[in-house]
């Protein structure tokens, strides 16, 4: 897979805002930036809201993801470019969700919001509606989303990866710095996972690190046997999935969505923590 | 702060600042705040921890804790990067000044 097959630069896309048949979607965990000013044309999609079951602790299902994206005036043959804040995060989950239900052409902006507000870019806040379309999406493609029995049965014998903080991994925090340190479950991680922090395969400004530095990386990562990566809530796990499989062309990793939320909830699995 | 009043950050009530530490401060440019920079908690080894994007009066907050800390910002207009070494549990502000 070549970077450009699923990465497009901050220049390439100011210069295709109005391309016909490209669509701009920012993805947030806070809709608020995008109200804020977006890229222009971009229309917005909520992680929460709009790709989470309102019920079941699940995604969207087939049909509610058809309608999603038929509201929100994306077809079948557009070109998806994919951005958002937190690094990305939220872009790349929703990357793999595109991936999951079939879509054909979707990318990322590298460097998301970030890197496009530190160049000084242009934002707008204008409404933007699309002709609402009959999207189509696929079964969902579960070579690429891993479920918790999966995570169990590769301990030990295929690669885990566990992209969270070193205090998140060691069991000394529940969730990132900046949120609630609330939940009830129990702290650590799956044995035998490795601890390659979402942040190294990133640059300061968003942008994904060179395929060599990557490389350097992910040395620990045998591709000989399979991948699951996972982290709190499947969100920096996505960033990761997208570094090992769409950049470095991995074979078959997956994103474990569950991540550390519901297997840090489970009864009667081995858990490792250091402190 | 050249005679501002002390700056003190908005808090869920439920913080407690005997057990937390909370680093927050206002980037600015001259005397301008700065609004949408990025700013990042590095931890002693320089690994990131976090990272916010500062409100429109310029602010950041982060629940840190005691131990020694990196910020670094990021904005079209500039960038910089201070240390923190936070001894105890509270609040520490640390004004930002871009360059």
């Amino acid at each position: 897979m070549a970077r450009a097959d699923v990465l497009v630069s901050a220049d390439w896309a100011e210069q295709n805002l109005n391309t016909p048949g490209v669509v701009f979607v920012e993805v947030d965990e806070d809709t608020a930036a995008y109200d804020g000013g977006h890229l222009a044309g971009a229309v917005k999609l909520d992680w929460k809201t709009d790709l989470q079951d309102p019920v079941r602790r699940d995604f969207v299902n087939k049909e509610q993801f058809e309608k999603l994206l038929s509201a929100k005036g994306i077809g079948n043959d557009d070109t998806v470019i994919l951005y958002g804040g937190n690094n990305n995060w939220f872009a790349a989950y929703a990357y793999w969700y595109f991936k999951l239900y079939g879509h054909q052409n979707v990318k990322l902006l590298d460097g998301g919001r970030k890197k496009w507000e530190l160049d000084g870019r242009e934002l707008s806040k204008d409404t933007v509606s699309r002709p609402a379309t009959q999207y189509t999406a696929q079964e969902p493609d579960t070579s690429i989303r891993a479920f918790r029995d999966e995570v169990v049965a590769a301990i030990g014998k295929q690669n885990l990866v566990d992209v969270r903080s070193p205090d998140e991994f060691s069991g000394k925090l529940f969730a990132p710095a900046h949120l609630p340190q609330e939940q009830p479950y129990v702290a650590g991680h799956v044995p035998g996972a490795v601890n390659v922090p979402w942040s190294k395969a990133a640059n300061e400004d968003g942008t994904f690190k060179s395929d060599e530095e990557l490389r350097e990386l992910y040395a620990g990562v045998d591709d000989s046997k399979d991948t699951i990566a996972y982290c709190r809530i499947g969100e920096r796990s996505s960033h990761t999935w997208f570094a090992l499989r769409e950049l470095l062309g991995l074979k078959n990793v997956k994103n474990y969505d569950g991540s550390w939320t519901e297997y840090g909830s489970l009864v009667g699995v081995p858990v490792e923590r250091d402190v | 702060m050249c005679g501002a009043p002390a700056q003190t950050p908005t808090l869920p009530a439920s913080v407690d600042l005997t057990k937390e530490t909370v680093i927050f401060g206002v980037v600015s440019a001259g005397d301008a705040p700065v609004p949408g920079a990025y700013v990042r908690l590095l931890d002693a080894s320089e690994e990131f921890v976090a990272e916010v994007v500062t409100s429109a009066p310029g602010d950041f907050r982060f629940f840190a804790a005691p131990g020694a800390w990196t910020l670094s910002v990021l904005h079209r207009d500039g960038s910089v990067r201070k240390q923190v070494h936070a001894l105890e549990p509270g609040l520490i502000e640390v004004p930002l000044q871009l360059s």
